[in-house]
């Protein structure tokens, strides 16, 4: 299935503004940011395991056990820091 | 009725203006609580002549309005506003406010101090200031986390 992955603030600059991805049926969150990890590069560095990485499904905050579906939008981002 | 009223926007706000629409004449309410935030000209150790504020259009203002609904939830609020900026900044600027109206003072501080670090932990906004050393994303603090946590709600920002 595809779901549509948005990056922002310093993701954003490494990786761009998002991307389409293709990703198994019954896929998590976290099965997509390993997916993205294993490209390496400025993948690698942005999602590694140990850097805090947000990200929200279908625009509202969640964690990587969330169940992914066909057409969702997936955001990763760093912590956030408004207010 | 409850009215509550959450808007992302580049232009500045008026304090006096939002919150005398925010009282509407509603003679129930007997306190009114306003935080604003504004840009320091220092942070983390260095000076800032300007700041960049990025947001995830469409989900802001969704978190925003469900955190206003769990402030209704916790805190007998008559009326809510929250305008958050977006946009170049400078220091000076004014960059949030959040103002709740209640019929009594502890609730009316309550949901706004709430408010306040519900937003600071969870809203998709981030800043990008301008040291002296060139631009830099600002990082979260693990103070705001703890501040969260005081309210009940264990979810990581800072990590």
């Amino acid at each position: 299935m595809r779901v549509q992955v948005r990056y922002f603030a310093s993701l954003r600059e490494a990786l761009g503004g998002g991307e389409t991805v293709k990703v198994a049926a019954g896929s998590t969150l976290g099965a997509l940011r390993d997916q993205l990890l294993a490209r390496g590069g400025e993948y690698a560095r942005c999602l590694a395991r140990q850097r805090a990485v947000r990200c929200a499904l279908d625009q509202v905050m969640a964690d990587e056990s969330a169940a992914l579906r066909e057409g969702a939008e997936v955001a990763f981002f760093p912590p956030v820091t408004g207010g | 009725m409850p009215r509550s009223t959450v808007t992302i926007q580049r232009a500045d706000f008026d304090l006096g203006a939002e919150v005398a629409t925010l009282r509407d004449g509603d003679a129930a309410v007997g306190a009114v609580a306003a935080f604003v935030g504004t840009v320091r000209d220092r942070n983390d150790g260095s000076a800032v002549s300007a700041m960049e504020l990025e947001h995830y259009p469409g989900m802001t203002e969704r978190a925003i309005e469900a955190m206003v609904d769990e402030a209704r939830r916790r805190f007998q609020i008559l009326g809510a506003r929250v305008i958050h900026r977006i946009g170049p900044l400078l220091p000076g600027d004014q960059i949030v406010l959040v103002a709740v109206t209640c019929s009594h003072r502890h609730q009316a501080f309550q949901a706004c101090e709430f408010l306040m670090d519900y937003l600071k932990t969870q809203a998709p906004f981030w800043k990008k200031e301008t040291t002296p050393d060139g631009a830099r994303w600002v990082d979260a603090r693990q103070a705001d986390d703890a501040a969260l946590a005081r309210w009940g709600l264990p979810m990581d920002n800072a990590g």
